[in-house]
């Protein structure tokens, strides 16, 4: 695979968040994913584009084993998060998804109140010591969430009732609140409206600061306007990876071109 | 962020405790699981255990002479004449043939002539008076028929009388099962088949070796019957009626809600209906199956009217729209397209619907189908009309028996559950075969 | 008498008209198109059919009708409407369905439409047979219940603590003992049966691989299927005994086989699958993208069942316990056989107590005279029963419906 050695020579000063080496998926019988090697930096929102059933998706799920839950799915290959092999035997994936917190495609609140909706994930992992500090831990991930002035009067409410954009800004919230280190977003907008979405993305933008930022995304413009680095996978194997300016504007792959100008996907 | 990130390679204790809570609640998944197994495997084998020996019964070989001059003592042969001579003309002659048995056996015992004969069914007297009167050249001669023991020493030979319980029984005694253990080893007394349990009558209290399921099992026929011909129909056509025309009203509302309703109205209420509209009001007659059926129709016309919508709403749109794109009619369509599309899945939903109405007791406790019927009920007679003659039912004679003193009835209960657990076996087996057959996926 | 003619001959005559008429309307709308069947308005076939339903349905609904009003009659002590009169009228109605039909059946009858209205009206009767056992059931109930409250007044019967009927009169008839004793067993039911049900479903649906789930789910389905007087019968010959061997009289609890723990327990069995398996329909319908919720927070397995799923699934399954419920407190087979008879309101477990199903059948078996109030009472026993779990039912629908709602 020639993606591989794009990124070698651009990235090699700063330490990897994640690095992914020859990741293979399967279903059964069914190969999702082929050979997949991808480093991914902190600091930085990364996107995967491509189109439907490429394998990007699939992929985002390994990098917190959610495959797991899925009892026909098998992974091979080596994902280090931080150095740590996250497919070791010792791995407990609970305690890997408190590190690499995940967003879903539909918004999916809990049937709680706000409040809870958020605390849950501090409260199975045991982050606060009492209520106050509960409190805090709330309200600093709704303001980071950019929700808390929109919710602050109504924390005791269904996170149900809430708008889509606002529930899915509630669920970044409950992710953000169990302060993971990497943040995996799988197309976060597709069930939003427009403005709804560019609040999100200004949102995706804020939330590099502090996180690893990873987002599935079908949008082509959504890649362009939120991330750093893009990744461009095709029929389940990586094609093309490198910064966003550089994958829009002069992409190697011919796939990569065919795809970014419209003519398959 | 300024937080020590700790190794994942390392587990820590919350996540330790965490993971022993999972499998904590993991094993009690497993173990509801294992209690309710359990239960079954306890229930059936109970059951199966104490029921298995009513499907065996003890008979004793007899060799009854047959006197003119007790038997016909006008010497026509005439049955009529004959039929004058009760049971207590034929009781002696049995008594008298076991014992003359038994001295050229050589058997000695200090036991009484009466107790003697005690050891042989009080229904086989009535078996050998019927057989003579249906064969009356044999009196005169030596008849060699196998006649039912005495429900004691057919429990014994089955392991439920034991010498202990014996001795403390007042109607039957160490010796006589020391007698009985002696014919068999000698062959006269032997242990078969009994096909008996499943063609003959009732009997009275005395005699549970002669209580058979006959009745029981042909009044349960007689009520399957009515309720196939009267729920398979009416619950088509409501089903049909509320998925394919009902308009969307309050009628049909409440249409939806009764039938809902009706479907978790306890049992025993169909009984009380029953009793109050079919037989008080309405004048039918009370244990008639025909009553029975009536009660069991409503009361399964809700699972399947339940289940026929199901297999209604299965059937794809498409195949409406594709005959009323042809210029068929909405009748048209629904039963020329749909109905045959749906009719495996309604078919499965009726025959469970039957085997849950074959299952009900309670209510046919109310109709009067606890009585003791010794009659095989006709399906039609000039007096009672159709499916009125007075019958029991499978369920019904299990609690008949129940409530009896003599323990030779639990043993015929528990019979009585194998069959009718056998029955509803194969209904539901023929259920899961049919929707395996018959099964579409859209 | 008039068997003979009921049964046999009326059906058969009317079967012979409906014939008739079908062949007849047949051979009259053929005649009238002239050799080309495509001038009719309908099909010769419509108007056969027509013509049988003609006859058909006016018969059923005029058996049905004159049945009634001639029961209703005698009730009142009137002799309106003899059997000849019936028959002749049934036949009457018959008859003129019969030649109406054929006379219809000319070139521009629509007798397709004719027909198909016929058939929407059967559908109709069909479904209101429903309405009518509803009715049936209500009505049976309150007009006996109203004759028991002429004899014995309501307040005794709905306050007193003491039941002792008295076949000679002057019984004492209060339901307080026949509730508390069929709320006490129904109470044990459910403390087995809505854990048992609920972990059952639970790991079913969670947990189970499908080997596990092809032999658990079939095995419950048997538990589901077996009847109640097999459960009776068990708990009258084995859980009795046992309960009384080695907890009632070891603890010396008492001495009676027949018990509230007894029925409770046995009852408790019988229920499980009917938790589970509506359980396993609420759980199944929380939508897997609120579990993926929880799993990608880091909860464990059983973390997301207790703190999700099981929240969201909640109204479903507190539909199931209701239902449940009200399936304890009407079961009667399994309390006959197992509760004993004596009216009791004691709070040992291990005491033969009874229930209000055990004395309806108990008031209604054998020889009824239904002017007495020994055995009116079972009317009202009965009615009271049907409030408690039409009650119960209605809330439980409500509830499950809105559940439903929620995730449609």
């Amino acid at each position: 695979m020639k993606d591989i050695q794009v990124i070698e020579s651009t990235q090699t000063t700063t330490r990897q968040k994640i690095s992914a080496k020859n990741v293979k998926v399967s279903y059964g019988e069914t190969i999702a994913i082929k050979d997949v090697s991808v480093e991914i930096a902190p600091n930085t929102v990364t996107a995967f584009i491509g189109p439907s059933g490429c394998g990007k998706s699939t992929f985002l799920r390994c990098l917190n084993r959610m495959n797991d839950t899925i009892d026909i799915c098998s992974v091979t290959g080596d994902i280090r998060l931080d150095g740590e092999n996250i497919y070791d035997r010792n791995v407990d994936p609970v305690q890997l998804r408190a590190k690499v917190g995940m967003v879903f495609q539909k918004p999916n609140p809990f049937p709680k109140s706000i409040f809870d909706n958020v605390a849950y994930g501090p409260k199975i992992h045991g982050l606060a010591r009492n209520k106050s500090e509960m409190a805090d831990i709330v309200e600093n991930a709704l303001r980071k969430a950019a929700l808390w002035n929109e919710v602050k009067d109504r924390l005791e409410n269904a996170g149900t009732g809430l708008s889509g954009g606002q529930q899915q800004r509630l669920c970044i919230a409950r992710a953000i609140a169990t302060s993971p280190e990497v943040l995996l977003m799988d197309e976060p907008c597709s069930a939003l409206d427009p403005i709804a979405t560019a609040q999100i993305e200004e949102l995706i933008d804020d939330l590099r600061q502090n996180y690893c930022v990873v987002i599935v995304t079908h949008s082509m413009q959504q890649a362009a306007r939120v991330s750093q680095k893009t990744a461009f996978f095709h029929l389940g194997s990586l094609v093309e990876y490198g910064d966003t300016d550089q994958i829009f504007t002069a992409p190697v792959d011919p796939r990569t071109e065919s795809y970014i100008t419209g003519r398959i996907g | 962020m300024s937080k020590v990130t700790p190794s994942l390679l390392v587990r820590d204790d919350r996540t330790k405790r965490r993971n022993a809570a999972e499998r904590r609640f993991r094993f009690y998944g497993l173990g509801a699981i294992g209690i309710a197994a359990l239960a079954l495997v306890v229930l059936l084998t109970t059951v199966v255990s104490s029921g298995v020996g009513a499907f065996r019964q003890t008979y004793v070989t007899l060799e009854i002479a047959l006197p003119e001059d007790k038997l016909d003592k006008t010497g026509t042969r005439d049955p009529d004449l004959m039929a004058r001579v009760t049971t207590f003309g034929y009781a002696p002659l049995l008594r008298a043939a076991l014992i003359r048995q038994l001295a050229e056996l050589g058997i000695t015992t200090d036991l009484s002539d009466k107790h003697i004969g005690e050891m042989i069914s009080k229904e086989a007297v009535a078996t050998v008076r019927n057989h003579v009167l249906a064969n009356p050249e044999l009196v005169g001669t030596t008849l060699t028929i196998d006649v039912l023991t005495e429900g004691r020493v057919d429990g014994y030979f089955k392991g439920r009388v034991t010498m202990e319980s014996a001795a403390l029984d007042g109607n039957t005694s160490p010796e006589a099962l020391e007698i009985a253990q002696r014919l068999a080893d000698l062959g006269v007394i032997k242990t078969r088949f009994n096909w008996r349990f499943l063609t003959a009558p009732d009997a009275s209290d005395q005699r549970p070796e002669a209580a058979g399921l006959g009745v029981a099992i042909l009044g349960s026929l007689y009520m399957m019957l009515v309720v196939l011909v009267l729920a398979l129909p009416l619950g088509v056509a409501a089903s049909i009626y509320l998925e394919e025309f009902a308009p969307k009203n309050r009628l049909s509302d409440f249409i939806e809600v009764n039938i809902s309703n009706l479907a978790a109205v306890p049992s025993i209420v169909f009984g009380i209906l029953g009793l109050a509209i079919f037989i008080n009001f309405g004048g039918l007659r009370q244990s008639s199956p025909l009553v029975g059926g009536l009660v069991l129709t409503l009361m399964t016309l809700p699972t399947i009217i339940i289940s026929t919508r199901a297999a209604l709403k299965s059937v794809p749109p498409s195949i409406r729209d594709a005959a009323l794109g042809v210029g068929a009619s909405k009748v048209q369509s629904v039963f020329h397209h749909v109905l045959p599309l749906a009719a495996p899945g309604i078919l499965t939903g009726t025959i469970i619907g039957l085997a849950q109405a074959l299952g009900e007791t309670a209510p046919l406790l109310l109709i009067g189908m606890v009585a003791f019927v010794r009659e095989y009920p006709a399906p039609y007679s000039e007096t009672a009309g159709l499916f009125g003659e007075a019958a029991t039912a499978l369920p019904v004679q299990v609690f008949n028996w129940t409530q009896r003193a003599d323990p030779g009835f639990a043993e015929r209960a528990s019979g009585a559950i194998i069959t009718l657990l056998v029955f509803l076996a194969i209904m539901n087996i023929a259920a899961v075969l049919l929707r395996r057959r018959f099964e579409r996926r859209w | 008498m008039w068997v003979f003619e009921f049964f046999i001959s009326l059906p058969v005559v009317v079967i012979a008209l409906a014939t008739i008429g079908f062949w007849g309307a047949k051979v009259r709308a053929t005649a009238a198109s002239q050799g080309d069947v495509r001038t009719l308005a309908a099909l010769p076939k419509a108007h056969a059919t027509n013509a049988f339903l003609s006859v058909i349905v006016p018969v059923l609904v005029t058996v049905f009708v004159l049945y009634l009003i001639r029961s209703i009659a005698q009730k009142q002590g009137i002799e309106t409407l003899s059997f000849p009169v019936l028959y002749w009228t049934v036949l009457g109605v018959a008859a003129l369905g019969c030649i109406g039909a054929i006379r219809q059946s000319t070139r521009s009858f629509r007798a397709r439409t004719a027909s198909e209205r016929w058939i929407k009206f059967l559908l109709l009767c069909a479904s209101s047979v429903a309405v009518l056992t509803t009715v049936g059931i209500v009505l049976s109930m309150i007009f006996e219940t109203a004759n028991f409250f002429r004899d014995y007044d309501w307040v005794d019967f709905f306050f007193s603590a003491e039941w002792a009927p008295n076949f000679r009169g002057d019984s004492a008839l209060g339901i307080l003992p026949l509730l508390w004793g069929t709320l006490y067993i129904s109470v044990i039911a459910l403390l087995i049966a809505v854990p048992v049900g609920l972990f059952a479903a639970i790991y079913l649906s969670e947990y189970a691989g499908p080997r596990m789930r092809g032999f658990a789910k079939p095995m419950i389905e048997v538990l589901a299927g077996i009847p109640t007087i097999v459960y009776g019968l068990f708990a009258l010959m084995t859980v009795g005994p046992l309960l009384r061997d080695h907890f009632a009289q070891p603890l010396g609890l008492g001495d009676s086989a027949s018990s509230v723990m007894t029925a409770g327990l046995v009852m408790g069995i019988m229920l499980v699958p009917f938790v589970s398996s509506l359980s396993d329909d609420a759980i199944n319908a929380v939508p897997q993208s609120m579990r993926d919720g929880s799993f990608g927070l880091g909860a464990t397995h059983s973390e997301t069942i207790r703190q999700v799923v099981i929240p969201a699934a909640l109204p479903g399954i507190v539909g199931a316990i209701l239902l449940a419920a009200s399936r304890a407190i009407g079961e009667t087979m399994i309390v006959v056989l197992g509760a004993g008879a004596a009216a009791r309101m004691s709070l040992n477990p291990f005491e033969a107590m009874t229930t209000i199903t055990v004395k309806i059948v108990s008031q209604l078996t054998g020889d009824t005279d239904f002017a007495s109030p020994e055995t009116l009472v079972a009317f009202a026993l009965g009615l009271t029963l049907f409030v408690l779990t039409l009650g119960l039912n209605v809330v439980a629908l409500v509830v499950v419906r809105k559940f439903r709602e929620q995730y449609e």
